[in-house]
């Protein structure tokens, strides 16, 4: 057979689109010259034609539902990991109700007492506690029902529970007394977020602690 | 569609194991249909494709989130696939290639029942003359076929999913269409 060797190549160009002019130009030349690779030419494109032509099939029925009962359930796990560490507040929060909510209630309820925390120079007269003029208390206090009187300065954050700040014309004025944040508790509501702010505050810390890698890929 | 899958993507990679059968439900049908070319049977097919899922499942944090789910996930099914044709060879050698007939394999040579007499080709349904004779294909075209004819994948796009150059695609494109060309001439 005489036919150039390139002929069936320049066809498989054709068929995969990829075909130059000049080859086209040459493949058509031949063609109508040759029954031979007529034939041949017609063949591939019949067999591309065939394979085509079969139906697209389906997956079984229940194919989804056969995959999703075969993923390992492990992964589940670490997915719920995930989760608290994305969202270190609510974990705080849910861990919290779950497990303190009853003593937290109890203890709202029957604590009563005047309680502070122990700085040598605060004074404490009946349900008052007292910063005295020109004395600086390092440190954050925090007062449990009763009242914080603020003449001198306070070195820290103030927290008061179930009482209130007293100051002139409140605490704003007094901002320079205070080098921390000031906050008052009076509800049971604001009691429990009071407690769930500083537990996620230490559940960041651990999962910070730990989760410096998964940081760095984002 | 693929932002539909990259976004259960990102929510299966955050452990949410519930939106991976919202890309299963999307895949299912090309997978399996590239399983069933290539093996030839329902059964296994369907035991491969899954086995595809889940692999792509177990491995979903190595996927490259940037990159064409489908092309990855194509590439751990037709992996799956070749392994399990390789497994099943000493058993039949019907894909080994003899010397000097290029593209053709052994079924060509075994006469009488292998081989479908052509006063058979007529009772038999097109479609499974067909799927028999893609079956009868090397591995190596008969992947690139399913890829190109079946799947309808770009030469550009077998050549990432099979991870070949595209020069190699474009070979066993045409010698997988000259091997059933000659198959298929009398159907
Ligand atoms: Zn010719």
């Amino acid at each position: 057979m005489k036919c150039p060797a390139e002929i069936i190549l320049y066809m498989h160009e054709y068929l995969d689109e990829e075909i130059s002019a000049e080859h086209e130009k040459e493949l058509r030349a031949h063609l109508q010259n040759c029954k031979e690779c007529q034939n041949h030419f017609h063949e591939l494109k019949k067999t591309i034609a065939l394979v085509q032509s079969t139906s697209h099939i389906q997956a079984p029925d229940h194919f989804t539902a056969s995959v999703m009962a075969k993923l390992p359930k492990e992964r589940h796990k670490v997915g719920v990991q995930r989760w608290f560490r994305q969202h270190p507040l609510l974990t705080a929060a849910s861990l919290f109700l779950i497990l303190m909510m009853g003593s937290l209630i109890s203890s709202w309820d029957q604590d009563h007492q005047l309680s502070v925390s122990k700085q040598p120079n605060l004074v404490v007269q009946n349900d008052k506690v007292i910063v005295p003029e020109g004395e600086v208390v390092k440190g954050d206090v925090v007062v449990k029902n009763g009242k914080l009187e603020i003449h001198g300065e306070i070195d820290g954050d103030v927290t008061v529970i179930n009482g209130e700040v007293i100051n002139g014309e409140q605490y704003m004025a007094s901002a320079g007394k205070v080098t921390g944040e000031i906050e008052e508790v009076n509800a049971i509501f604001e009691w429990i977020w009071f407690h769930i702010k500083n537990a996620s505050k230490e559940i960041i810390n651990v999962f910070d602690a730990d989760d410096k890698d998964t940081d760095k890929e984002k | 569609m693929e932002t539909v899958v990259k976004k259960r993507i990102k929510q299966v990679l955050k452990g949410d194991q519930d939106a991976y059968a919202e890309v299963v439900e999307i895949y299912k049908d090309k997978v399996f249909q590239i399983c069933y070319r290539m093996l030839g049977n329902r059964h296994e097919a369907e035991d491969i494709a899954q086995e595809a899922f889940l692999r792509a499942y177990v491995n979903i944090s190595s996927f490259n989130i940037e990159l064409k789910f489908s092309t990855w996930l194509y590439r751990i099914a037709t992996n799956l696939c070749i392994d399990r044709i390789r497994k099943k060879k000493p058993d039949y050698y019907l894909d080994a290639e003899v010397a000097g007939t290029d593209g053709l394999n052994m079924y060509s040579q075994i006469p009488s029942d292998t081989r479908l007499p052509e006063e058979d080709v007529e009772s038999l349904e097109l479609q499974e003359i067909i799927q028999r004779e893609i079956s009868k294909l090397p591995e190596k075209y008969r992947l690139v076929i399913v890829l190109k004819y079946i799947e309808e994948l770009s030469l550009n796009e077998i050549s990432e999913t099979l991870d070949l150059p595209l020069g190699t695609v474009k070979t066993r494109i045409h010698r997988g269409r000259e091997a059933l060309r000659n198959q298929l001439r009398y159907v």
